[in-house]
């Protein structure tokens, strides 16, 4: 290969197509947010196409005047968080318990939870169940369904048995119960299983749709995720906003007044701003995560 | 059982005896983890008892009337009911199948990104394309509306500016090429990530066979036809398996929020018309009863898929 090959028609053919590609999925992106920061004017009349014009911040301000978006954003950041955390932790040390042969009938509870992966009852004998079990307008709802994920489960166990089963030993000897070897011999090992399904479940978590459009009617439950959803349909309850919201003392530009454009853009470039600023740093654990995932357990 | 060696005897049986001392201690650390599954991936299916009563929210059960098979008869039985079941299977089938049609565009994908020698390129291409898998489907309605809406959507505004157009086109709201559209979004949003599992197939291929085919003469597409591609069928095939387990699964969430009376009759899948009947209209009763049959049929694909992936390739995928 020494020698440097010399450009066909082929390669200016795949350049030009990856890069319209690439460009297809940059600039939904890219004319999401010139438009959160350009002239509401303008950007509501669709005019802002390609770059930003008329610059300003002060959508980012009034956007959080809008009665409830305040409170969606703790509710979207509460159910990543918790939900993440307890993901992990139970994702972990399942996975771990699973490894010990000597559990009383082993083999029947994992198939137990991994079967769960290929069959569901349907959504709505699911709905009723989780009503009968006093899952709707509840916070919980969005944490206790997705604690034991049978795939992350897979993974964990996967990768303990992977480690050196002598370091566990070493420590049985040494008296250490089962939980002090989790957490103290384990634990580190796997960290970086750990770190891959804290980021698949936080991603998971902050765009989950469905199961508030199920469960939840109380408003004070509501996620980004859906008031972004309600706002892009209910243009009349968006009209009621921009009144509210036009009071901002802020706002001395009358072209800078919210709009129903403004108020869609910016809550959409909140909606996806998160995953926009972990992305850089999760990209090398998702490719490592969906490898392992493949090489089932 | 090895007593010649004395050692390792003692740290056996010392491992029995813990291991025996602990196996219900192991167990019952597990249970809190064992009831949250069987609380929500068990219980639902005793759910299923709502296909057979007249259920209205509200009512309890036990005052509710029993229809025994009312529902899954008047599936096929009723004749409006019947039609309906057509044209939601139908719209099933339909992006069902352009989904399957579509699944080898990850692969060309792949095979043509390893083409590419630019590493930089090849580094923000991957970035880049990765990008929407992680975004919700509510999101990607909302770029679909500031991009096609018909009021000052980005792509009415370009054609008007540059006189292509003389009225403005309402892509959203029109039933024209509805599965197309579906299609081609799934395609805009999974293509680079469905991608990276055969880009990472490709690294797993051995360099000499691409050296011993090069040394008999093998150029750049011979190359690909008789290495690349015979390196990644094998993860392409147990993918496809798995979609074909998934034909009648589309997923609820993409066809409810690009979901409008205009484009309805053509964008309802078995999921959002399970939701419209059981969630919008209340009849959770029939809903039940669709939910069961759709349940069972995906299981029995399941299966077909496995047993297909035995019969051809000796290895299940399950």
């Amino acid at each position: 290969m020494g020698k440097k090959a010399k450009i066909t028609l082929f390669d200016v053919l795949n350049y030009t197509l990856f890069a319209l590609f690439t460009l297809a999925c940059f600039f939904p992106f890219y004319y999401l947010f010139i438009n959160t920061i350009s002239n509401n004017d303008l950007s509501s009349r669709g005019l802002v196409m390609f770059y930003p014009r008329g610059f300003h911040l002060t959508n980012y301000i009034d956007v959080f005047r809008i009665p409830g978006l305040g409170r969606a954003a703790l509710v979207s950041v509460a159910r990543t968080v918790l939900g993440t955390a307890l993901t992990v932790a139970a994702s972990g040390f399942l996975g771990y318990l699973f490894t010990k042969n000597e559990m009383w009938g082993r083999k029947f509870w994992y198939r137990f939870v991994i079967v769960t992966m290929y069959f569901n009852a349907g959504l709505i004998p699911w709905f009723l169940i989780m009503r009968n079990l006093g899952l709707t307008n509840n916070f919980l709802a969005y944490i206790l369904p997705g604690i034991v994920s049978p795939f992350f489960i897979i993974l964990v166990k996967t990768f303990v048995e992977s480690t050196p089963i002598a370091l566990q030993e070493s420590a049985q000897i040494d008296g250490a119960g089962y939980f002090t070897i989790f957490w103290k011999i384990v634990m580190p090992l796997i960290t970086p299983i750990l770190a891959t399904i804290a980021i698949f479940s936080a991603v998971n978590q902050w765009n989950q749709f469905y199961d508030t459009l199920f469960l939840i009617t109380n408003p004070k439950l509501f996620t980004l995720q859906f008031i972004l959803y309600r706002y892009m349909n209910e243009a009349t309850s968006l009209a009621t906003l921009m009144k509210q919201s036009t009071g901002s003392a802020m706002n001395t530009n009358l072209a800078n007044m919210a709009t129903a454009t403004s108020i869609r853009t910016t809550v959409s470039m909140i909606v996806v701003a998160p995953i926009l600023l972990v992305y850089p740093f999760f990209q090398r654990y998702f490719v490592k995560g969906i490898m392992i995932g493949a090489v089932k357990g | 059982m090895n007593t010649s060696l004395s050692r390792p005897a003692d740290s056996s049986t010392l491992r029995r005896r813990y291991q025996s001392r602990n196996k219900y201690k192991l167990f019952f650390m597990a249970v809190p983890f064992l009831v949250l599954v069987f609380l929500f991936s068990y219980l639902p299916l005793y759910g299923w008892i709502y296909a057979l009563y007249d259920y209205r929210p509200g009512i309890p059960l036990s005052e509710t009337e029993f229809m025994g098979l009312h529902w899954f008869s008047s599936i096929v039985s009723n004749h409006v009911q019947r039609q309906e079941i057509i044209r939601v299977m139908r719209n099933t089938f339909a992006i069902s199948s352009l989904g399957l049609l579509t699944s080898f565009l990850p692969v060309v994908f792949a095979i043509f990104l390893t083409e590419i020698r630019t590493v930089w390129f090849k580094k923000v291409v991957q970035t880049i394309t990765t990008l929407p898998n992680f975004i919700s489907w509510v999101l990607v309605y909302a770029f679909a509306f500031m991009l096609f809406s018909v009021d000052n959507g980005f792509l009415n505004n370009l054609l008007t500016s540059l006189h292509l157009i003389d009225h403005k086109l309402n892509i959203l709201a029109s039933d024209n090429h509805t599965w197309l559209a579906m299609t081609l979004w799934s395609v805009w949003k999974g293509l680079g990530w469905g991608a990276i599992m055969y880009i990472a197939a490709i690294t797993g291929i051995d360099p000499e066979l691409y050296e011993a085919a090069k040394v008999d003469g093998a150029g750049r597409f011979r190359l690909m036809w008789h290495v690349t591609i015979p390196g990644i069928v094998p993860t392409y095939f147990v993918l496809l398996v798995l979609s074909i387990a998934n034909f009648i699964n589309n997923g609820l969430e993409q066809y409810y929020v690009f979901a409008n009376a205009m484009n309805m009759n053509h964008i309802e899948v078995l999921d959002l018309y399970v939701y419209n009947v059981g969630m919008a209209n209340s009849n959770f009763g029939f809903a039940t009863a669709v939910s069961i049959l759709k349940s069972l049929v995906s299981l029995f694909l399941l299966f077909m898929a496995n047993g297909l992936s035995k019969l051809v390739r000796g290895e299940s995928v399950i």
